[in-house]
This record gives C-alpha cells, sequence and structure tokens, in this order.
C-alpha cells in the first residue's frame, strides 16, 4: 500500500506513469495499424491491375 | 562507409533491413524501461525535498528529451532530404513528426502533473520551458498539418523541410531557456557543470530510462519509416514483385 500511495503523491505519480503507457502503447498500435492498412491498399491495388491486363 | 550509406538510402534495401533493425533496438529498449520503472519506483530514494513525487521524472525526462531528439532527426532528416534530394530522408521526417508530438504531448502533461504538488499550478504562462515546449507542439502540429494539406508529394516534403528547419530555433530555445531566464522549471541536472548532481540510486534507473526509451522510439521510427517508404513506392516494380511473392508463399 505504500508503494500504491506514493507518500501521499499518488495520484500524481500513477496518472503521469498511466498516460506514459498510453502513449507509448497508441504509438506502438497506430505503426501497426498504418502498415496493415499500407499493404491491403497496395495488395487491392495490385489485383485490380492484374485483372485489367 | 559510403557505399554502406548510399545502400541504406536505397528503399527497398531499408524496407528489407529495418525489421531486423527494429527488433534489436525494441528488445534492449523494454528491458531497459522495465528496469528503470522498478528501480525509479522502488529502488530509488525518497527525495528530501519532493518527497515521492520526484518519481515522475522517470517518464517526464525521457519524454522531454525524446521531444527535443525527435525534431531534431525532423528537422536534419528534412534539410538532407531538401539538399541531397534522398528520397529516405523525407520518410524519416514525416514519421518522426506524429512521434516527436506525442512525446512532446506526454512531456507537457507529466511536467504539468510534477508541477501541481512542486509548484501549486498546472500551468504558468511566464515559464520559458514550459511555453517553448508547448510552441516545439505545436510545430509539430504545423508540420503535420501542411503536409497533410499538400497532396503532391514532393511539394510536401519540400515545404515541410524549410517549416522544420525554421522550428530549430524553437529547439534551441527550450533548450536553453533554463540557464537564459528565470524560471520555475528547474535547472539542467544531467549536464550541470561538474556532472550530474544526483545521488546515483536515481541517476542510474534515469538513465536506463532515458536510454529504454531512445531504444523503443528508434525501433518505432524504423517500422514507422518503413510502412512510409511502402506507401511511397506503392507505383514501384519491387514493390509489387515482393507484394506478389509473398502472396504466392502464402
Amino acid at each position: 500500500m505504500e508503494v500504491l500511495a506514493m507518500g501521499n503523491y499518488g495520484a500524481y505519480v500513477w496518472t503521469a506513469y498511466g498516460l506514459t503507457l498510453v502513449v507509448v502503447l497508441i504509438n506502438e498500435w497506430r505503426v501497426r495499424a498504418r502498415q496493415s492498412t499500407v499493404y491491403r491498399d497496395i495488395e487491392v491495388r495490385i489485383k485490380a491491375l492484374e485483372e485489367n491486363e | 562507409m559510403w557505399k554502406w550509406f548510399h545502400q541504406l538510402a536505397s528503399p527497398p534495401h531499408f524496407y528489407r533491413i529495418a525489421p531486423v533493425f527494429s527488433a534489436w533496438l525494441m528488445v534492449p529498449g523494454l528491458a531497459l524501461i522495465a528496469y528503470g520503472t522498478y528501480a525509479g519506483l522502488i529502488l530509488a530514494p525518497v527525495d528530501y525535498q519532493q518527497g515521492d513525487a520526484f518519481r515522475i521524472i522517470y517518464v517526464h525526462v525521457p519524454s522531454a528529451y525524446l521531444s527535443i531528439l525527435s525534431y531534431m532527426i525532423l528537422a536534419v532528416a528534412g534539410g538532407i532530404g531538401l539538399i541531397w534530394r534522398i528520397k529516405l530522408a523525407h520518410a524519416v521526417a514525416a514519421s518522426a513528426a506524429p512521434l516527436g508530438a506525442s512525446f512532446t504531448f506526454l512531456a507537457l502533461v507529466t511536467g504539468s502533473i510534477w508541477g501541481r504538488p512542486m509548484w501549486g499550478t498546472w500551468w504558468e504562462w511566464a515559464d520559458p520551458r514550459m511555453m517553448s515546449e508547448l510552441i516545439l507542439l505545436f510545430f509539430y502540429f504545423g508540420y503535420m498539418a501542411l503536409r497533410s494539406a499538400i497532396d503532391d508529394t514532393n511539394k510536401a516534403d519540400k515545404a515541410s523541410a524549410v517549416l522544420a528547419l525554421v522550428g530549430v530555433i524553437n529547439v534551441i530555445i527550450v533548450h536553453y531557456s533554463v540557464v537564459w531566464w528565470s524560471s520555475l522549471h528547474q535547472g539542467q541536472t544531467l549536464m550541470a557543470e561538474g556532472g550530474p548532481a544526483m545521488d546515483p540510486g536515481m541517476l542510474y534507473p534515469l538513465l536506463a530510462m532515458i536510454f529504454g526509451f531512445n531504444l523503443l522510439f528508434g525501433s518505432l521510427l524504423l517500422r514507422r519509416t518503413r510502412t512510409e517508404v511502402l506507401f511511397r513506392e506503392r507505383r514501384t516494380r519491387w514493390v509489387r514483385e515482393m507484394i506478389l511473392s509473398r502472396e504466392g508463399q502464402s
């Protein structure tokens, strides 16, 4: 419990660490989401090109 | 050496090797962050003035470092792309912007959370460090808005690179603001004359967090740049062959 309380600064300390975790996770998620979107778009474009050929 | 750099700047080569470097950065980065978080929250002694609130530095300082480092990468890459017309450099700059903006936001918010119990205020409009860091965030937003406002990638690259170079002036102000002006923000600690003015029990977790965040940032930047390269090269033969060969394998 002492660790959670952080000498009565627990709300400040844990909020800061929680926000940091959220920002890091959002960055990781955005990297993966963008990768799959771009890859999928290119696949669709190539298939359309092949069908036209 | 030049041959290696020249090869690295080739989009297909970069696309192939980026995941390897990304993994090399990610694994030690996460290990350092895990150690730094544990040591910073549990092992480091309580600060005699700030109490346990000082532990916010273990996320605030690495974020603040990355906000500046990311902008310098953005500006240098933009400058290289502008002068030598290296396509990969513009892709690096474009990829660094959202990452830098997120860490600048984090530095501002964690700094504000730290400031409330220490200074008695969430924000001080007259403080040069806080204001220059906020302006840095606006430079990131401006850079990204300018890029997305111009449809032609080449024109967007050039215009945003010029804006990025102008913003370097603000980065210098961010760094030296606590030296040049009177500020609520504390002065330089790690780069203080005569070495870091910190107890080793507090310093080592902080260094671990700074290096860990830098490695994690490097890994994220490599992967974002890899996707940016794929997007920019989407109409090229090597991308088509790569996608088709993967489909053939699956």
